[in-house]
This record gives structure tokens, sequence and C-alpha cells, in this order.
């Protein structure tokens, strides 16, 4: 669906996006992560034809873009950096300019505006300006205008902003469902929960380059330990001298292959347990290990005092390289 | 593309308030004139108007003449300025290229919205000014002066009412005439315009783009009165804006007429290609 070679875009001479190699699959709900700045939006820019590359190719749908953008680009819905719309005029007026500006039938106009805007909760718009919509009916407004022209593609940087809970679990039904009818879904997120509820492969960018890419599944495969908590730690410690990794209050981090035979086991040996379960490294953990700092983190350089008489000078590095130094490391 | 680009002209309520400012003026100066009997003697003020007191039917040029130099630029420029860069600060721009619209047909519309946009106001202003001027001044025959006046100078025109030298002009002739500079300045928008819409591929700001098309109009004034460049006088493009005096001229004198239409045309094709050279190639990260 989405396929790069080399992707790369500088902007004079900062390097925003370095050697990308995306590969979404047909079906693929796939999650695009990575810290403020690492250049997500560029690649999505670019893909959608709007910044060109400095070099690399894409290809979307078979067909190379941005040559073939007047083919592709149809069978693409996007939400771009946040949802626009013209303010004075209303939600249903906007999507029936946005729908006239590209090709397409007339007569089914106001059937599609009316059925994406039913998708997402806003059947029953009025004739309000959008000026005086909140951020979570533009945002679904937004939604509405990527979904008119029923994609077989949806690029989606961020569709999760300015919804609520209720309106998050709503937005993630809404793509399940379009998931299960073909739809490939590449979206970007910070929401790491909802990316991890919803996409079944993630790709991470630190920096410009593409640090993973790989399913979901596999990343999250068990790690080889289980989470044990039981009333009675000390006891479970004991039974399982040797094997106990981590011990945190009741909660105990134990070697072992299978969760069902260890339960097995402390409960053959009288000792209760309350919650049992192999351990899976959550997404947040898996990002932030591979991710540097946020570009909008912005730490103070630490000065040089200048070395008092008699003084000894004890300036260590400022929080700004601390904090590099242990992102590195991690990684 | 171009139908959208229409309907959004028209939906936008700022654009009506401006033309019903450029409406208003020639009307407001009308009831001025009307009820003082005072105006400028011939060859000062606004071109034409010590005539329109003989015959309201000469009105409308008058009315031109009197939002030409400076409000109608500024409706173009602000028209004009919006084309792109309202697009990218409102943040449709990105969804309309992803539409897709290409960029050349986005453009395209756009110039077309600005022409009809011209055109709208031209031809409002002189049937306000000739309703205005029959209501007010009455519809006496208005007669032109002899050809051979100096190049677009007002006062062989301000002489028209003397009549002694001019032939009476027969209505249809002076609707005729009207609609010649109608099109005339309206022509003559078009270079303003053109500058605005690249000004506009440039920068995100509409305000930016619509100023300095102003900048560069307001350049052009200045050096059009000034003696040491005359030089470069010719080239200008609001050198001949005036010219469209001469469609009230008996015979009509054509080459001033024809000069300005030139050098819109070099203007609007210069800065055209060069807004589609830019917009083209830009990257569009708003």
């Amino acid at each position: 669906m989405i396929v790069t070679h080399g992707l790369t875009k500088s902007f004079g001479s900062f390097l925003a996006v370095d050697g990308v190699d995306l590969d979404v699959r047909e079906g693929d709900r796939y999650g695009f992560l990575g810290p403020n700045g690492s250049g997500k939006t560029t690649v999505i820019r670019m893909l959608l034809g709007l910044v060109y590359a400095t070099s690399g190719e894409i290809e979307i749908l078979g067909e190379r873009m941005p040559a073939r953008a007047a083919r592709v680009l149809p069978q693409v819905g996007a939400l771009i950096e946040g949802p626009s719309a013209y303010p004075h005029l209303s939600g249903r007026a906007n999507l029936r300019l946005i729908d006239a500006s590209g090709p397409g039938g007339r007569r089914t106009r106001a059937a599609r505006i009316g059925a994406a805007l039913d998708q997402v909760g806003l059947g029953g718009i009025d004739g309000r300006a959008v000026g005086k919509y909140s951020l979570g009916m533009r945002q679904r407004l937004g939604l509405a205008a990527a979904l008119l022209r029923k994609p077989r593609l949806l690029i989606l940087d961020e569709p999760a902003n300015g919804l609520d809970p209720r309106g998050i679990r709503e937005l993630r039904d809404l793509l399940a469902g379009l998931s299960a009818a073909g739809t490939t879904i590449f979206l970007s997120s910070h929401q790491l929960n909802e990316v991890e509820q919803l996409c079944s492969r993630v790709g991470v960018v630190d920096r410009g380059k593409l640090v993973l890419q790989d399913d979901l599944a596999r990343l999250q495969a068990p790690t080889g330990r289980v989470l044990v908590r039981s009333p009675e730690p000390d006891r479970v410690a004991a039974a399982l001298d040797g094997q106990v990794r981590n011990r945190d209050g009741d909660a105990l981090l134990v070697d072992a292959a299978d969760a069902a035979a260890l339960n097995a086991r402390l409960v053959g040996a009288g000792i209760p347990v309350t919650e049992i379960g192999a351990e899976r490294r959550s997404l947040e953990d898996l990002v932030l290990s591979l991710t540097t700092a946020s570009a909008d983190r912005v730490d103070r350089v630490p000065r040089a005092e200048p070395p008092g008489p008699g003084t000894a000078s004890d300036t260590g590095p400022g929080p700004g390289t601390k904090q590099e130094e242990a992102a590195h490391d991690q990684g | 593309m171009i139908r959208v680009e229409l309907v959004k002209l028209a939906r936008r309520p700022r654009n009506w308030v401006s033309l019903a400012l450029l409406c208003g003026l020639p009307v407001l100066v009308a009831v001025f004139v009307v009820v003082t009997h005072v105006v400028p003697p011939p060859g000062q003020g606004p071109t034409l108007l010590s005539d329109v007191l003989s015959s309201g039917n000469l009105y409308p040029a008058a009315a031109l003449a009197i939002v030409l130099p400076v409000f109608l630029p500024i409706a173009v420029a602000v028209v004009g300025g919006d084309a792109i860069a309202g697009e990218a600060s409102s943040g449709m721009l990105r969804y309309l290229l992803a539409r897709p619209v290409s960029r050349a047909r986005l453009l395209t519309a756009k110039l077309v919205a600005l022409v009809a946009y011209v055109l709208t106001a031209v031809v409002l202003v002189a049937l306000t000014a000739y309703l205005t001027g029959i209501a007010l001044f009455g519809a006496a025959p208005v007669s032109a002066p002899t050809g051979g006046g100096t190049l677009a100078a007002p006062s062989p025109v301000a002489s028209a009412a003397t009549s002694l030298s001019g032939t009476a002009l027969t209505p249809a002739e002076l609707v005729l005439r009207v609609a010649g500079a109608v099109a005339f300045i309206a022509v003559s928008m078009l270079g303003v315009g053109a500058i605005a819409l690249f000004l506009s591929t440039v920068t995100n700001s509409p305000l930016a783009a619509a100023l300095g098309a102003l900048a560069a109009l307001i350049t052009s004034q200045v050096l059009v009165t000034l003696n040491s460049a005359d030089a470069v006088a010719p080239y200008l493009p609001t050198r001949y804006w005036l010219a469209w005096i001469d469609f009230f001229r008996e015979p009509i004198l054509w080459r001033n007429i024809d000069r300005g239409l030139a050098v819109q045309a070099v203007y609007v094709v210069v800065f055209l290609g060069a807004a589609w050279a830019y917009f083209a190639t830009k990257d569009i990260t708003s």
C-alpha cells in the first residue's frame, strides 16, 4: 500500500527525514510513532505530495508519487496536522466545497456527505458555521472529509486530538470497522494506548530515521517472565528461590516460560495467587527506549561558572545532557 | 475547480462588503456635489466630476475615476493576496492539494475568480453610478471633446461640458464608451492582481501579500509623477491607468489605450509565470 525507499528530506542544512523505508501492507492498521519533531509529519506530507522529497522513492497503491498523484490521491483519505475548514461556512458547505474541488460525481455528493457525517457522529449537524464548532466537532468534521470518498487508504495524523475518552472510543470502533471492511489505515499518534489497541503493525521514527518497523504482536511477545501477585509474597519468593527477578510489594517478576504451570505449582504449594500473567513489553516502554528527547523540549544549556578563588568547581552536566545520555544508553 | 472558487468568492461576506464600499464612495461624492453644487474646477479633483452637473449620464465615468486610484487597487490587492496565502493560513491549502487539485488548476481557478471579482466590482460601480447620476443629476445628452488632447491629461476632457468643441454622443455611443472604459479599467487591475497572486504563493500571510502588491503599486505611482524617472515610466503598471479617459474623446484615442493593455499583458504574463513556477515546486508546510 505504502512503500518508500530511502525517503529523505532536508530543509536547508536540517535533515528532517533520513532514508526512511516504510512498508505498509494492504489491510494493515499501521501505527506511525515517534517524538514531536522526529519527522513524522514531513513523511506524511511527502506521501501526499505536499512536500517534495530530496531523494528517495514513494509508491502508494502501486503507483509512483507524487508523479501519479491525480490517480492515487482520490483513493486516499487524509487528516493532516489537524482539521481545517472555512470558518464562515457550515460543516456541510465545507464538505461540499472540498468534495467539488476534486474529481468525482456531483449526483451522489449529498448522499456521500450525509453518510460521512453519520459515520463520524455528526449526522444531525445544523447550518452552524464551523467557526463556532468545538475542537472535537472540528476533528470529527476533518475525519468526515477524509472518509468522503470511501478511500482504500486512510492517512491520519493524530486523529484522536481534541476528542474526549468517549470520542476516542468511537473513533477506535469506527477505524476498526473500516479496517474490517478492507481499508488500510496509516495513523500517527502520541496516544500509545490507542495504537496498542488498534494497530497491527508499528513503525517508530526518531530524528528522521525509521528505527523500528514490525508487527505489534511480535514486539509484544511474552518476555519469558511471569508477573505474579500474591498476598503472601514472602512464601512465593521462598518457593521460587532463584527464579524471582524483581520484587515490588506484593508483585513479583518470575523467570518462567509458562504462566499456567507456575500457577499450578504455587497453588499446589498452598500459596494464594491473586493475579498471574505473562509479562509483555508495553508499547510505551518500547517507544521510549527507542527514541530520544522530543524536539519540543528545550533544556537550559548549563553555563560553566568561573571557578571562584579557592573553591573547587563542581559543575556537573546539566539536566539536558543527563537526559540525553540516559536516552542514548537505553537505545 | 473554477466553480468552487467562484462559490467561495461569492460566499465570503467580506467580498460583498468591499463591493458595497466601492459602490458607496461615488454615491457619497454625488450626494455632496448635488447638495452643495460645488465641483472642483475643470482639471482639478476627480476627473470628469465637473461635468456631471450637466449630465448624470457621465457619472459612471466620473465614479470610475473616483475609485480607480486607491479604492479599487486596494480591493484587488486584498482579494489577490488572499488567493493562495488565505488558503495556506486557514490550513485548507493542504487539504485542497491532497484532494487532489493540481497546483496549476488551483492557481488558474484563483486567477479566474480574481478576474470575476474585478469585473463585478467595476461593472457594479458603473451601474450604481449610472443610477445615481440619473437620479441626482438628470439625463441630459452628453457631448465629447474633439480629439488631440495631451496624453491622459484630464483637462481637455474636463471641458466637455462646454460642448463647443465637442460632438453630442448618442446614448448608445455613450453606453459603448462606458463599456470600453469599464473593460480597460478591469484589465488595468490585472497587473496588480497578478503581482498580488504571485506574492500570495510566496508568503503564507494574506496581509503581507496584499501589502506587498500595494507597495509595488505606490512605487509605480510615485515614479510615474517623477520627471527624472521618465525613462522607466512607459513600463510602469500604473502609467496608462488614466488612458480610459480617451474613450470619451472624439474620435477615441487608441494609442495609450493600446499601450496600457500591452503593459498590463506583460505584467500578467511575467507575474503569473513566476507564481506558477514558484507554486509548482513549493513545499507546502502550512
